[in-house]
């Protein structure tokens, strides 16, 4: 377990330091900072331009910044934003549990409805039920998520005033983002615990379960779905590292606080510390989650367990 | 059937089983009395497994519609047609007063439970007895089983166990509610000899203690005739023939009942004999049974002349867990130190159990495998100093056959493609027609016609399979054939037209066999001498004649003992060998002892132990 852990603690240093070397070289071939933070300021003098760029430490080589700004990761100090020199861990400490409750919420939404309707479309493989359950899941699959996104606002927000069109305030507001995340997810779940319980029904310890005179809801819910954790779990870990990456539409549609947000708008100002910190707290959040998915592995299956 | 029994236990009267259009059983009846065991037996297709399902209405799941037949089960509540009860009565009847114990010990226990939760569930379930009670119980039953360490095995998972003591936990299990009848579909049929003589005792033992009915589904006619009070013989669907077992091994009326006995390798019926014999088959002809083929002394062993295959003193070890830095800790010991010759035209048998190492050997010479020690000549050159250019000359001199002819053959080309591969490689023929020609020929020297090549592996039944292995195996011409279970995933009626195929083929062509095999009795049939191996060491090593009429090592004594006879009146309380086959796997510096080898007859070799 030591072992692993210190391998795993090397690959996240060096994932780390791939991706954020990758961000910061790519954001500063894009735009200069003090001419997007003095557009329409008036006169500008070249000599101002060089001194607020001094002042936002773009002066340096790059290596020196990078460099900097690695050292600001140990100390949890990212520096302050371009815009109005808040400190970027202020503001990542607003958005990160905004973004994580959404995408959590959105997770779990989808498990608890693709689980019971991926096991009864597999054991009612090839009668109605299936086929109803997979053209639904053809239709989810169907939706991009801005267009369901609007399509729901229009509905519940405009329409009918039941929830709130945006922003981030109590258990109303995250119904909209969180299903149309959900639905999405929801699609490709549903099929993917068909086949793998599909598979798993195939064994012959299910027969042996049967024959032990279990009740189905028994043989399917304790049997069967365990062995399917494997692979389900696997998924969900990558839909998690996806569902943050893809948050960013969906948060601004709703307007929500959240990393994706601040990534968007980080992008448009070229605010290289927030968009350098939002990138490494998200890759690191993703190698978290995998780090999880390991543990969770030895779990549930003691195969791997004794393994480890 | 049995006239003691006044009502029966279980009758099934004219059952029919459908899947969709097919009627795979038809009008089957048989019965069951108290305390006896009834073997149903027939081959891969005959509808003995749906039988066992559709008793526990099992087959329901599986799509089986029940259109004709009665199955009448004395219940709790008196006696019911199983057929007409609900699933969910059916649920207080399966683990309670029917249960049944499946032929993949592997896969019959669930991964991811411990042993200890799996046999408690059906005493929680049928007994309503609380986690304590019913795990103290399921101890007792594992103790039953006489597994050791009963307490410590309730905490283990299936990965931890062995094939054989995953069996005796489903026999456990099976046997946790004390039913009425116990439906064991090929219990024993993948496991090692030895294990199965293990497991067939238990079964008796608990039988004659508990009362249980057995109903014994087999395909093994020597099991049958160590267990079975009463046979129903099934062929496709029918029961052809049914009574007690000695008036069917003794006077079997039915034409099937007759070329299914006679198909049976029969350990010890080759007593007196020097040589192999190619004996002729009996097969169903406009069902009738006719004799094919002729008899004849297998004198084709060459032993003049100079040996084809020389294995010296070879190795072959695989690490298998590292520690951190990437450093072996743990080595499976899979061939220590093996000798042996093989010289033209002659059989050489390697038996032995799982984890003998006797697979690795033929993969070695095959150069699927590379040797940590030791030598492998061909025709007197050593594969050590052959280059590349040579040894690929060696693949073709050298062909494999391998256990699983469904898994060796390329599902997505023609067999005449994958025939005519080994010559396209070895640039034997250049020329298209030639080629087609070769293969037509092969296809027919093996019992299949031209007009077959053009079909996909999914045509061809399990015989006919590896009749295109072997075919694709003769084309390169080999002088070595590797035949690695070759016949073990065969019903016996094709394995006994499979062995004298391979026997005519050897008079041929002169083709000599590196046998591997577990089954005793076939062994005895067709090699002219036979390797023991026990944990990659050979045990003995002898003519054929030396190892089965005078065993010398106690494994070899062990091993034969273990092997049950297709002769009811041969019944023997089966040599009760405890505990399981050691594994070969072995911590770094923890080295086996490796056996001297003495020569107690001439060419009769066997391992003294230090």
């Amino acid at each position: 377990m030591a072992a692993f852990l210190i391998k795993r603690l090397l690959q996240a240093i060096f994932v780390v330091i791939a991706v954020t070397l990758t961000v910061a070289f790519a954001i500063r071939l894009t735009g200069d900072p003090a001419l997007m933070l003095t557009q329409g300021a008036g006169s500008i003098t070249e000599a101002d331009l060089v001194k607020i760029r001094e002042g936002l430490g773009l002066n340096e080589p790059f290596l020196v910044q990078y460099f900097n700004f690695l050292k600001g990761i140990f100390t949890l100090d990212f520096g302050k934003s371009f815009l109005g020199g808040t400190p970027v861990s202020l503001l990542i400490g607003k958005a990160l549990p905004a973004t994580l409750a959404l995408a959590f919420t959105s997770l779990i939404v989808s498990i608890v409805i693709s689980i019971p309707l991926g096991i009864k479309a597999a054991t009612s493989r090839g009668k109605w039920a299936d086929q109803l359950i997979r053209i639904l899941s053809l239709v989810g699959l169907s939706f991009p998520n801005f267009w369901l996104a609007t399509m729901l606002v229009l509905l519940f927000a405009i329409a009918i005033p039941l929830l709130p069109p945006s922003g981030m305030d109590g258990f109303a507001s995250f119904v909209m983002p969180a299903v149309t995340m959900g639905i999405i997810l929801t699609a490709t779940n549903v099929r993917l615990v068909r086949t793998t319980m599909l598979e798993t029904l195939r064994s012959q310890y299910i027969m042996v379960a049967r024959a032990k005179g279990l009740s189905e809801n028994v043989v399917l819910y304790k049997h069967a779905l365990r062995n399917c954790a494997i692979p389900l779990i696997t998924y969900f870990g990558l839909q998690f590292g996806g569902l943050l990456g893809g948050i960013v539409v969906v948060e601004r549609v709703f307007n929500w606080p959240g990393m994706g947000t601040l990534a968007f708008d980080a992008v448009g100002a070229r605010d290289y510390p927030v968009l350098q910190a939002v990138i490494t707290v998200l890759s690191l959040m993703i190698i978290g989650i995998n780090l999880l998915v390991d543990i969770a592995y030895g779990l549930v299956d003691p195969r791997i367990r004794t393994e480890g | 059937m049995t006239q003691t029994a006044p009502k029966p236990l279980l009758t099934v009267e004219g059952l029919s089983v459908e899947f969709g259009a097919s009627r795979v059983i038809d009008d089957l009846s048989f019965s069951v009395s108290r305390g006896q065991t009834v073997a149903v037996v027939g081959e891969s297709g005959s509808g003995k497994s749906v039988t066992s399902l559709s008793i526990m209405r099992l087959a329901d799941m599986l799509g089986a519609q029940f259109p004709t037949g009665r199955i009448l089960f004395d219940t709790a509540n008196g006696q019911a047609d199983l057929l007409r009860l609900d699933q969910k009565t059916m649920r207080g009847i399966r683990g309670k007063e029917i249960s049944m114990i499946f032929q993949e010990p592997m896969t019959s226990l669930n991964p991811v439970f411990t042993i200890g939760d799996q046999v408690a569930e059906i005493l929680k379930l049928h007994e309503g007895k609380s986690n304590t009670a019913a795990l103290a119980e399921a101890k007792r039953l594992l103790d039953m089983v006489r597994l050791p360490d009963a307490a410590e095995l309730l905490t283990r998972y299936p990965h931890q166990l062995s094939g054989g003591m995953r069996q005796r936990v489903m026999i456990a299990m099976a046997l946790a509610c004390k039913p009425k009848l116990l439906i064991a579909d090929e219990p024993t049929t993948a496991l090692d000899v030895t294990i199965q003589a293990q497991i067939l005792n238990i079964l008796r033992d608990l039988q004659k203690d508990l009362g249980t009915a057995i109903i014994f589904i087999t395909h093994d006619m020597g099991v049958v005739a160590e267990m079975a009070d009463d046979v129903v013989v099934m062929w496709k669907g029918k029961a052809v023939e049914k009574g007690p077992a000695l008036e069917i091994f003794d006077k079997p009326t039915h034409p099937y009942t007759r070329t299914l006995l006679s198909a049976v390798p029969k350990l010890g019926s080759m007593t007196g004999q020097d040589l192999p014999k190619r004996l002729p088959v009996m097969v169903l002809q406009d069902g009738e049974p006719k004799l094919a083929g002729v008899e004849r002394v297998q004198d084709t062993a060459r032993y003049n002349a100079d040996p084809l295959l020389s294995v010296r003193d070879l190795f072959v070890r695989f690490d298998i867990k590292k520690n951190f830095f990437g450093k072996a800790t743990h080595r499976v010991h899979a061939v220590e130190k093996v000798s042996f010759d093989i010289h033209p035209g002659e059989t050489l048998a390697l038996v032995g159990e799982s984890g003998s190492g006797k697979s690795t050997i033929g993969r070695t010479i095959q150069q699927l495998q590379k040797a940590t020690a030791g030598n492998v000549s061909f025709a007197g050159r050593s594969l050590a100093e052959m280059g590349m250019a040579e040894r690929q000359k060696l693949r073709q001199d050298v062909q494999y056959i391998f256990q699983d002819p469904f898994a060796s053959l390329d599902p997505r080309k023609t067999v005449g493609f994958s025939i005519a591969e080994p010559i396209r490689t070895h640039g034997l023929l250049d020329n298209t027609a030639e080629i087609n020609k070769t293969v037509d020929a092969l296809l027919e020297r093996v019992g299949l016609t031209s007009a077959h090549a053009k079909r996909y592996p999914h045509e061809f039944s399990g015989g006919q399979r590896q009749r295109v292995c072997i075919a694709r195996a003769l084309a390169s011409n080999p002088k070595l054939i590797i035949a690695d279970e070759a016949l073990s995933a065969l019903d016996v009626s094709i394995q006994a037209q499979i062995i004298n195929l391979f026997m005519d083929l050897q008079q041929e062509r002169g083709l000599a066999y590196l046998f591997i095999s577990h089954d005793m009795a076939v062994v005895e049939k067709m090699s002219h001498r036979v390797a023991v191996l026990y944990l990659g060491q050979i045990m003995e090593l002898g003519y054929r004649r030396q190892v089965f009429e005078t065993p010398s090592h106690d494994y070899t004594r062990r091993l034969l003992s273990a092997v049950p006879i297709a002769d009811p009146r041969q019944r023997k309380q089966l040599a009760a060998i405890e505990g399981d086959i050691p594994s070969p796997v072995r911590a770094v510096g923890n080295e086996p002892v490796l056996y001297a080898r003495e020569e107690i007859a001439p060419g009769h070799f066997v391992a003294r132990s230090a």
